[in-house]
């Protein structure tokens, strides 16, 4: 179906961005547009969500330029499914920050570009033209630049330079790759690029652009040979910030990486063995690293590293059913990682430090709470029937299946790792007795105000009903990931849909 | 003129990566700068250079009836040098920044806080 409608949740970002922008001074407002903000954002995606699932294909040509001339944006179910997550975790971070940001970063504009970065996170998505991809990119990481830094603490600083550093170079990565697409196919539409590629003679060159997007986009998903910058970083700035990296901006490069690679290059036999090598390189570092943290933010740093390994796994497998279980995965982890991020920031609201060996007694003085928390470690963990356990048993099944062992091995070894530091956490953080006398004066949640409260714990709660949620009602979600793996191995329908205009398939 | 394009995108990826690997962060930026001019000048060679056919179809025709200059390059280039120079601009304004709260240019010696797990 053609429609304006997909461009309806990016233009309520940037409508909400400039309000936010007009109106920098004043505290209460900032907080009260990007709520409501927000909230309408987040219909309008639930509704692009269900449209997209009823008509299969929702495309809006820019100017109305036909297809392979003009930009177009693209939603099918992957992206509308992407679309729904950014929606939910926005909203979620978005409350939450309405208490767990400080004046001081607010006045400095937080929340405009935290809603510049949720809408370059929307036109990601969204966009079906490579260079348009790119720009939505840029937006995106020139947000997070600013958001990473602001506050200007020495330890960000030093976070910040390898950050900024390392993804102007995946942008000029991507850039070279676009480049020489383009000087071979001559068009930058995506449904056109994946017609055009088969008919280039020179495979050599195909290949070497191939495995740039992969460095590129290797780099922004933070993969083995190119995730140093990830935990030196993610630690550094307020956890409402690292709740959106963590989850959203990883993710993005993963969605670039399942685009390109499965409607422009259909990887041939190398690269998918590039793909399960890196995956199974990924898997064990990313473990090895959470193993001896101290900190519980720079172990979920790691944990972010190691769980990209199973969606990469996932890719170099390239079945349906391994299909399946990487958008399930998806969709779990981008809820829960979030979710744990946040809960940090209450760690150190009430404790003052995120330190494993300075905390301790959390179950015993907050156990509503740790209740609540207990449900996303576990679910992360992928303890049935929560919602990490489903798309585990795919990946188990389908590397089996196809052979690669020690891939396996490094999935269960993942795994274990997950499972090993998520009960070291709770049994430091929350079981054992706290190792210092607490005063009242340490404890900077109990004196808040009710509404603050309310904003610090609502979003968790939200989460962690979302993660029971694709937990409980796992037989849709399968559903729903059947379909996108579905879309995603015949991506004849995508380009009969751009191209043709045949949209139902 | 293709050929001494070529050659001045691969002098300036290469001079851009051996500066990335200096420990300077000034060095650092400046690598930065030159790989994003080597990749603009690499968009503009793959279009094809074409002299003196500007893509404007004259008044008595319809369609082009010669070749013509491709103008999609030029408008990509154009879109990377307005982004390139606003994350050059940011990141000049954090170098500045880191310079002034660590006190040191060295890249080697912000890595202290790290060093405790």
């Amino acid at each position: 179906m053609i429609t304006n409608f997909i461009l309806a949740p990016i233009l309520m970002h940037l409508f909400t961005a400039i309000m936010l922008l007009f109106t920098m001074r004043y505290l209460r407002l900032q907080r009260i547009i990007s709520v409501t903000g927000n909230i309408i954002a987040f219909v309008l995606c639930l509704r692009l969500f269900f449209v997209t699932l009823e008509h299969d294909y929702l495309i809006v040509q820019i100017g109305n330029w036909q297809a392979p001339f003009g930009i177009i944006f693209v939603s099918d179910t992957l992206s509308a499914i992407m679309v729904l997550l950014t929606a939910i975790v926005s909203l979620s971070v978005g409350i939450y920050s309405t208490a767990a940001i400080n004046p001081s970063r607010i006045r400095f504009g937080y929340f405009m570009n935290f809603h510049f970065l949720i809408m370059g996170l929307l036109g990601v998505f969204l966009t079906g033209d490579i260079f348009n991809l790119y720009v939505w990119f840029e937006i995106v990481i020139i947000s997070s630049f600013v958001l990473l830094t602001l506050g200007g603490k020495k330890m960000q600083m030093e976070g910040a330079i390898k950050y900024v550093s390392l993804n102007m170079l995946a942008s000029a990565v991507f850039l070279t790759a676009i480049g020489i697409l383009y000087g071979i196919t001559g068009t930058l539409n995506m449904a056109d690029l994946a017609v055009k590629i088969g008919e280039v003679e020179n495979e050599g060159l195909v290949s070497v652009t191939a495995l740039l997007f992969f460095a590129g986009f290797g780099i922004k998903s933070a993969i083995f040979p190119m995730y140093f910058w990830l935990p030196s970083s993610y630690h550094t700035p307020p956890s409402a910030i690292a709740a959106v990296f963590g989850s959203l901006l990883t993710k993005m490069g993963v969605y670039a990486l399942i685009r390109t690679f499965t409607l422009i290059f259909q990887p041939d036999e190398f690269i998918q063995w590039v793909f399960i090598i890196i995956a199974i390189l990924t898997l064990i570092t990313g473990g090895l690293g959470t193993i001896n943290k101290k900190s519980v933010r720079r172990l979920l740093s790691y944990l972010i590293v190691c769980h990209i390994g199973y969606l990469i796994a996932c890719m170099g497998l390239y079945t349906e059913l391994a299909f399946v279980g990487m958008i399930f995965y998806l969709m779990h982890d981008v809820v829960v990682k979030s979710n744990l991020l946040m809960i940090t920031g209450i760690l150190q609201k009430i404790r003052n430090t995120i330190d494993m060996t300075r905390l301790g007694g959390f179950g015993k003085d907050y156990p509503k709470i740790s209740f609540l928390i207990a449900i996303s470690m576990f679910s992360l963990v992928g303890i049935p029937p929560l919602s990490g356990f489903w798309p585990k048993i795919q990946f188990f099944g389908e590397s089996l299946k196809s052979g690669h062992y020690v891939l396996l091995g490094a999935i269960i070894f993942a795994s274990f790792v997950t499972l090993f530091v998520m009960l070291k956490t709770w049994s430091e953080v929350f079981w054992k007795d706290s190792p210092k006398r607490l005063t009242e004066d340490i404890d900077r949640f109990a004196p808040l105000r009710k509404e603050n409260k309310f904003a610090l714990i609502a979003p968790i709660a939200f989460l962690a009903f979302v993660s029971l949620y694709l937990g409980l009602n796992a037989g849709q979600v399968y559903d729903l990931a059947h379909r996108t793996a579905e879309e995603l191995m015949n991506p004849n329908h995508y380009i009969d849909a751009v191209l043709n205009g045949n949209f139902k398939k | 003129m293709e050929l001494l394009l070529l050659l001045l995108v691969g002098i300036l990826y290469s001079a851009g990566i051996f500066l990335m690997l200096r420990r300077s962060m000034v060095k650092l930026l400046l690598g930065l700068i030159l790989i994003g001019n080597g990749a603009n000048i690499l968009i503009f060679l793959t279009g094809g250079l074409t002299r003196g056919k500007p893509p404007i179809i004259k008044d008595s025709q319809t369609t082009f009836t010669d070749i013509y200059a491709d103008p999609v390059p030029q408008a990509l280039i154009l879109t990377a040098i307005v982004i390139s120079f606003a994350l050059t601009a940011f990141a000049i304004i954090l170098l500045k920044k880191v310079y002034t709260t660590t006190g040191t240019d060295d890249l080697d010696s912000l890595n202290i806080e790290d060093l405790d797990i």
